[in-house]
């Protein structure tokens, strides 16, 4: 029993079993709390569809042996330009999807390419020189946020030059616009089809994607770059490919996340999205270096099903402490250095 | 041209374009903090050195606790957040009970020495299962040790550990830590022990620096394997520079000039941050010194020769965790109230850029690139929001360009670091790929 018990959590990976576990054990704490589950439920899919096509973005920089993309804030700026400047000439609606979709797309490939050129530079040390990348982008964006002469009265402040902090995307009509798309209440649950279609889209084209010959080209030279390019595979731009792939999902992950919210968030609020999506494709069974499209969607709903049903639970039972946000940190941080602790032959120079 | 700089230097192997790459992040700072002094016009010298001095005096200790890691071989120690996080409950607990003055500064550094050490130890642990990622590693371990410590005394105290009700410093409802703390007659204990003006202090430093460097060069009988003399362009640069500003110093001091107007210098401070850089120069010419050097410079090596390195590295964590701890609470003194949930979260990227400024990088680290670095990194966290108000009108313009200095100069004198290294490696004939053709 003891043994099987042991087979199992080694085979299902020891993060996703504690994890899994907790989720479990919160959920059951929320029912015998008198909670809503099916409120719970409800909010845990909307976060799902909100985060899940950020956490995909770290599937193309593993494959490719990059290591989880902490640098997801550099596209996640990509997207938010876009959206800003979409929504400077008053794109709405729909249109501001669209549009800013297709904007996001052409400015985080460039991002994207600079990225992996940085990324081929400092082979071995990827993870450290990303993070950073990732903050040095916020602080520079934070700059152009307030220098940039934007002049569309719904996004400045009442008073003074530059963006406000948040802007409201109900004034644009794009407040949850694909969030409440063939949304379908079942037994009480609010069921989320339309953004649980658009990621199901995104996980399925880059599925593809991975099937294609560059797709394999990148799996190979991940998995065994010395092999790779014995045989011939140019490695640093499958590399560069993948990183292009990985910051343009994550360009068009925060137009979907910040739909869903309701806002766009500038200045420091990309600082740390890198955590929670990097922890989330641990969460789901993934390594520093393997990754499948399964991990990715395990992941998020574990992941983001605790961070959305230990709320209302630890609130409850303590009233007035934030237990649930230590909980998110402890966990998060915990799940990432579990990970770096199975990373093998990192560079030591 | 290369004549001259052989010459100036007295080094034959002198490369201008290494030298430029080893130190560009030092000049871009030299370079702003020049043009931002002609700037912002409206800042007066005296205050400017009135904060630059302040900041020197917090930030010093912190800065040198990174030295210790960098020689061992596991880079930059991010991880001195959760040092800084030993100092913190060592100073809850101390204000908790609620003694002040020096014993109470005294009582700090010694609850603190064992949570740091025992910190450190659990730290060093985890830097030997993730080598050749230590870099990132200590960085989640500065937040995952912020989670814990938010647990701690937002949670632990009050629930677990029974606190008494109504204390000042614990919530109304009994549980958990409030926003600050204020620190009470520790505020100052150490700096105000002895305080001398500053013009004549920078006279008396200015004048050793000077005899000093005379008797480098000229009485000094150099130790077999030692650096024998100065270059001509070294020693020319310290007498004029010690000779200018001892002067200079002087003839302030005399007149009543802005240099009058500068803080006090707190001599006991300044003597206990000189005991450390002391310290830290004994360390390394001692057998665990050299255990460290050998660590850092290879490990197999290092395990051949008989050092265990686990245990070095260990040792290396630990210390620079406590020296974290430690700084953390002279920090606190000189700011006069603990942010209980947000002091520490900045020291760690603070701290490792200033020592980056300072020249130093992944694998090197002295104890003047920590004092240089420090200066210059806090000299443009002074002048960065004054140039952004002076130049556009906006102070926030500036802040944001101080974390964009921040994060840019840890990652771009990281990733230099790397590029270069990896460009050596091609150079040496690929060895690694080498060796792993032949496994193959």
């Amino acid at each position: 029993m003891v043994e099987s018990v042991k087979k199992f959590i080694n085979k299902i990976g020891i993060p996703t079993f504690a994890v899994g576990a907790l989720l479990v054990a919160i959920l059951i704490a929320a029912a015998a709390l008198g909670q809503s589950i099916p409120t719970l439920l409800t909010d845990i899919l909307k976060r799902v569809g909100m985060n899940g096509v950020l956490v995909l973005a770290m599937l193309p920089a593993i494959k490719s042996g990059t290591g989880p993309n902490f640098a997801l804030p550099v596209g996640i700026e990509g997207g938010l330009m876009a959206m800003i400047v979409c929504m400077q000439f008053d794109f709405s609606g729909w249109a501001l999807m669209a549009a800013s979709a297709v904007l996001a797309i052409v400015f985080c490939s460039i991002l994207g390419f600079l990225y992996g050129k940085l990324m081929n530079a400092v082979k071995g040390a990827e993870m450290t020189i990303a993070t950073y990348s990732g903050f040095a982008i916020v602080a520079f964006f934070n700059i152009l946020w307030l220098a940039i002469p934007f002049s569309n009265r719904k996004m400045g402040w009442m008073l003074g030059s530059g963006l406000r902090e948040t802007i409201q995307l109900k004034n644009y009509q794009a407040s949850r616009i694909i969030s409440d798309l063939l949304a379908v209440d079942i037994a009480g649950v609010t069921i989320p089809v339309g953004v649980i279609l658009v990621l199901l889209v995104f996980c399925g084209v880059v599925n593809l994607f991975f099937r294609t010959k560059t797709g394999y080209a990148i799996y190979a030279g991940g998995g065994n770059p010395r092999f790779a390019e014995a045989s011939g595979l140019n490695i640093d731009r499958n590399r560069v490919i993948a990183n292009i792939l990985s910051t343009v999902l994550a360009g068009l992950g925060i137009i979907l996340y910040a739909q869903g919210y309701g806002y766009v968030q500038l200045y420091n609020g990309p600082l740390n999205m890198a955590f929670p999506a990097v922890a989330a494709v641990l969460v789901g069974g993934a390594t520093a270096s393997k990754v499948s499209i399964a991990n990715v969607l395990i992941g998020t709903c574990l992941f983001q099903g605790l961070m959305t049903a230990a709320m209302p639970v630890a609130n409850q039972i303590f009233t007035g402490t934030d237990l649930s946000d230590i909980m998110r940190i402890i966990v998060q941080n915990g799940v990432i250095l579990y990970a770096l602790t199975k990373v093998k032959n990192g560079g030591d120079r | 041209m290369k004549g001259i700089i052989t010459k100036l230097t007295g080094d034959s192997s002198f490369d201008l374009k290494n030298w430029l790459l080893d130190n560009i992040v030092t000049i871009i700072f030299w370079v702003f903090i020049i043009v931002g002094l002609f700037l912002a016009r409206d800042v007066s010298i005296d205050w400017f050195f009135t904060e630059l001095c302040n900041r020197f005096y917090r930030n010093a200790f912190l800065i040198l606790s990174l030295i210790i890691p960098v020689v061992a071989g596991l880079g930059l120690n991010f991880g001195i957040v959760v040092g800084a996080i030993a100092g913190q409950l060592a100073v809850i607990a101390v204000r908790y009970w609620d003694m002040g003055g020096l014993s109470g500064f005294l009582m700090c550094i010694l609850i603190a020495l064992p949570i740091a050490v025992i910190i450190g130890l659990l730290t060093g642990i985890l830097y030997n299962k993730t080598k050749g990622q230590e870099m990132i590693t200590s960085l989640i371990v500065g937040y995952f040790g912020n989670g814990v410590y938010q647990f701690i005394v937002l949670f632990v105290i009050g629930v677990i550990i029974p606190v008494q009700m109504g204390h000042p410093m614990i919530l109304y409802d009994g549980i958990g830590i409030r926003m600050s703390v204020d620190m009470g007659t520790i505020t100052y204990s150490l700096d105000n022990l002895l305080q001398v003006p500053f013009a004549p202090f920078v006279a008396v430093m200015a004048f050793l620096v000077l005899a000093y460097t005379l008797w480098y060069q000229f009485l000094r009988k150099a130790k077999p394997g030692t650096k024998e003399k100065m270059s001509p362009i070294q020693f020319v640069l310290f007498i004029v520079l010690s000779l200018a500003v001892g002067i200079f110093a002087v003839a302030q001091a005399v007149t009543g000039g802005w240099m009058t107007k500068v803080r006090e210098v707190p001599v006991v401070l300044m003597l206990v941050i000189a005991a450390l850089a002391l310290f830290i120069t004994w360390l390394m010419n001692t057998k665990l010194g050299q255990d460290f050097r050998s660590c850092g410079q290879d490990q197999t090596i290092a395990e051949t020769n008989g050092i265990n390195v686990n245990r070095t590295r260990v040792i290396a964590t630990i210390m620079s965790t406590v020296l974290a701890a430690w700084g953390m609470i002279i920090y606190l003194q000189n700011m006069g109230t603990l942010n209980t949930y947000t002091a520490h979260n900045n020291i760690g990227y603070f701290s490792v850029a200033a020592i980056l400024v300072g020249g130093a990088s992944v694998s090197k680290a002295t104890i003047s690139q920590a004092i240089t670095g420090c200066l210059l990194f806090h000299a443009m966290f002074i002048l960065s929001p004054e140039i952004g108000q002076a130049v556009f009108g906006q102070a926030a313009l500036g802040e944001y360009f101080r974390t964009f200095m921040v994060y840019g100069v840890i990652g771009l004198s990281l990733g230099l670091y790397v590029w270069r290294a990896n460009k050596r490696t091609k150079l040496e004939l690929k060895p690694r790929e080498a060796d792993g053709t032949l496994k193959a």
